[in-house]
């Protein structure tokens, strides 16, 4: 039995199709823009495309992300927090821990062996514990985002950021390049100022191994290194982490098909 | 997905109306009291308003903090309210119920319609590190209202002591010779201790209505529970207030009898802390597309119920003094007696100690059987909201499930509604609970 999973994301689209809860058939990725419902479908079709299946055999949808309700063919949805635990402890069984940094927010959850969630955090407000605070700082550093990782890892140095906006933090990075603080550095007090906020959030929640990191913003390996500098624990990087939303949802679509 | 219907049958409050009509006619009455010859007086919902009920039947208050939930509630007007403080020169980090009350005074535009109508004097109890610096702003914006300020803050209920009733009683009386002083009037000590009795009678009758909650299913929610509960906030010494707490209660004791819920399709019972962000009460009613009802919160039934722990361990209603057989006959004892009382009143006891108040949450989320409890991380109380992260340590390590989210009980700008929402969806999804309908 096939079923499908999709992500609905702040700014990208995630669908995962599953083979008898068990086979990843397929996985594929759109950009949302502002016809998130169009970018949905377009997913959804070249994930169908790529496993040579056609909708019809799909047998349960089931959506997740901030904006689920732009996937109306889905029967039902799951929260993102939900979706992150069952596919992180699919694809990672001993993961107890996820944390999830994607576009628009930062969470933190606490599972268990069966990617039932204990207990979960999200940050408020401030974009400052999200990846869109990653790509503004790239803008404010005219870096492309995926440089902006190996930039900082090449520095030595430190440099406290103390901005907890995304706007003020543009500022003060527009400061410390008048100041002719080096890019690589400032690209790490940046790594650094996302990573503390995090951070915060993990220990608030509690953490207990493994400690694993799902979304896009994971790819970044000068953040992971933040991470595991801060938690003092090995943080490990699954496999796609973008898409372990999308094939929690998956998971959950076979779950509700009866799939056993 | 299933409608609203569930396996409970439920039917709206029949007394509803009055209550609407007992705080309509608080403000109104408060607003007009000129045009009576009365007298009107500001002070604070623990403020010992059955004092000032001795100058007379024509002596209307206004009480503050409910007064700036109501702004609250309207949001546009709040947002004016707050902008008006902030060009005052007063920092966002203040009180919110504090700042709309003071915006509302600097806008000069009351609530309720007409201009703001100007105290002839202020009466406020001190345990708030706000509370009476809120006043002495108000009688310096309003050109020198004559001020008065008892200090309550002398420990927990577990600390109370005779040198310490005398240190309040000593006050009281001192401020019975201000307000004789203030207003011309002659003391009427029949008028106290008629408030007295009806400040223990109706804060003892609001908890027996909150106790009413431990049923399965619950006869009230939260939402609905904050309409009713304002009454004691507006004015616990009146005689309209406790008879209407007691016309309630027969009312919810029938609900109970009858099997009538407040949510029909409760399968869920949670709790909230303290004060809920006041523009945004639909949260309490999105709840109950899970299946979900919000039993009341500590704020609801301890900012004004009187309590106390019975020899079995259940959280009960405090007998009153006339049901234990106290008699009082005059000011020194009237005083004494409310002195007692308040000192016990739940919401006082966390200004102390984080611990007491998980103590408390913890009792009712054991004997009203909660599956969960939600915390709101509130900005603009710096008082009540001290602790709330140990709190959730506490309610966590006692073994109940617990959602926190950051908001502000009088000022929007600090409350995303989108994202409170669905961290209330993944909260619902960790209890098993799923959306019935939208």
């Amino acid at each position: 039995m096939i079923t499908a999973g999709i992500d609905m994301g702040a700014k990208t689209i995630k669908v995962v199709l599953l083979e008898d809860g068990k086979k990843i058939r397929a996985k594929a990725k759109e950009l949302g823009g502002t016809d998130t419902k169009a970018a949905g479908e377009k997913a959804f079709n070249a994930a169908l495309f790529q496993a040579g299946l056609k909708m019809a055999e799909v047998s349960h949808i089931t959506s997740t992300g901030a904006g689920a309700a732009g996937a109306p063919y889905a029967r039902d949805k799951i929260t993102e927090v939900g979706a992150d635990a069952k596919g992180a402890v699919f694809l990672h069984p001993a993961a107890r821990t996820v944390i999830d940094v994607g576009a628009e927010e930062g969470k933190t959850l606490r599972c268990d062996a069966h990617g039932k969630v204990i207990d979960f955090a999200v940050n408020e407000k401030c974009a400052a514990g999200a990846g869109s605070f990653m790509e503004s700082m790239a803008r404010a550093l005219e870096v492309k985002l995926e440089e902006l990782g190996p930039l900082a890892l090449q520095s030595s140095g430190t440099i406290p950021m103390n901005a907890q906006c995304a706007v003020f933090a543009e500022s003060e990075v527009v400061t410390l390049v008048h100041q002719k603080h080096s890019k690589m550095d400032i690209a790490k007090a940046v790594h650094d100022a996302i990573g503390d906020r995090i951070t915060s959030m993990v220990r608030k929640v509690g953490f207990e191994p493994d400690v694993v990191l799902i979304g896009g913003v994971s790819k970044n390996p000068a953040f992971v290194e933040t991470m595991r500098r801060n938690l003092q624990v090995d943080v490990k990087v699954l496999d796609d982490p973008e898409f372990v939303g999308a094939l929690g949802a998956a998971i959950v679509a076979a779950e509700n098909a009866g799939v056993k | 997905m299933a409608d609203k219907k569930g396996k409970y049958p439920t039917e709206p409050l029949k007394c509803w109306d009055k209550a609407k009509k007992i705080r309509e006619d608080y403000y109104r009455n408060y607003a007009a009291a000129h045009d009576k010859g009365g007298l009107r007086w500001a002070g604070g919902a623990w403020t010992f308003d059955a004092i000032p009920a001795g100058l007379g039947d024509d002596v209307y208050p206004i009480t503050s903090e409910p007064y700036g939930a109501s702004c609250a509630y309207d949001k546009k007007f709040s947002l004016r309210c707050l902008e008006a403080t902030e060009k005052a020169g007063y920092a966002r980090d203040l009180c919110a119920y504090m700042r709309n009350y003071w915006g509302s005074i600097l806008l000069n535009e009351f609530a309720f319609g007409g201009p703001f109508p100007k105290p002839d004097f202020l009466w406020q109890d001190h345990i708030c590190c706000s509370h009476a610096k809120w006043y002495q702003v108000v009688s310096e914006l309003e050109h020198g209202i004559p001020h008065y300020s008892i200090d309550v803050a002398v420990g927990p209920e577990s600390e109370i002591n005779p040198n310490k009733i005398d240190y309040i009683v000593g006050q009281m009386h001192d401020g019975i010779e201000f307000l004789e002083k203030t207003t011309g009037r002659k003391y009427q000590d029949n008028l106290l201790i008629k408030a007295v009795k009806n400040t223990c009678r109706a804060t003892s009758t609001w908890a027996k209505v909150c106790e009413l909650n431990k049923t399965v299913p619950a006869p009230l929610d939260e939402k609905s529970m904050y309409s009713l509960y304002v009454l004691g906030t507006i004015q616990k010494s009146s005689q309209a207030v406790a008879d209407f707490y007691e016309e309630l209660l027969k009312e919810v004791q029938d609900r109970v009898a009858r099997g009538i819920a407040a949510t029909p399709n409760e399968r869920c019972r949670v709790m909230s802390d303290t004060q809920p962000p006041w523009g945004f009460l639909s949260v309490f009613r999105y709840l109950e597309k899970f299946g979900t009802v919000s039993i009341g919160s500590l704020y609801t039934f301890g900012l004004i119920g009187a309590w106390e722990v019975a020899p079995d361990g259940q959280w009960v209603h405090r007998k009153t003094p006339m049901e234990t057989g106290v008699s009082i006959n005059d000011r020194d004892k009237a005083l004494r007696v409310l002195t007692e009382w308040e000192l016990h009143k739940p919401e006082w006891q966390h200004f102390y100690s984080p611990h007491l108040k998980s103590e408390m949450m913890i009792r009712i989320a054991k004997q009203w059987k909660l599956d969960g409890v939600m915390l709101h991380y509130n900005r603009g109380c710096e008082g009540l909201s001290l602790g709330i992260a140990e709190n959730r340590l506490a309610l966590l390590k006692a073994g109940f499930p617990v959602m926190v989210f950051e908001g502000n009980m009088g000022d929007e700008r600090e409350f995303d509604m989108t994202r409170t929402m669905s961290r209330i969806d993944s909260f619902m999804e960790t209890l098993g609970m799923k959306k019935e309908f939208d």
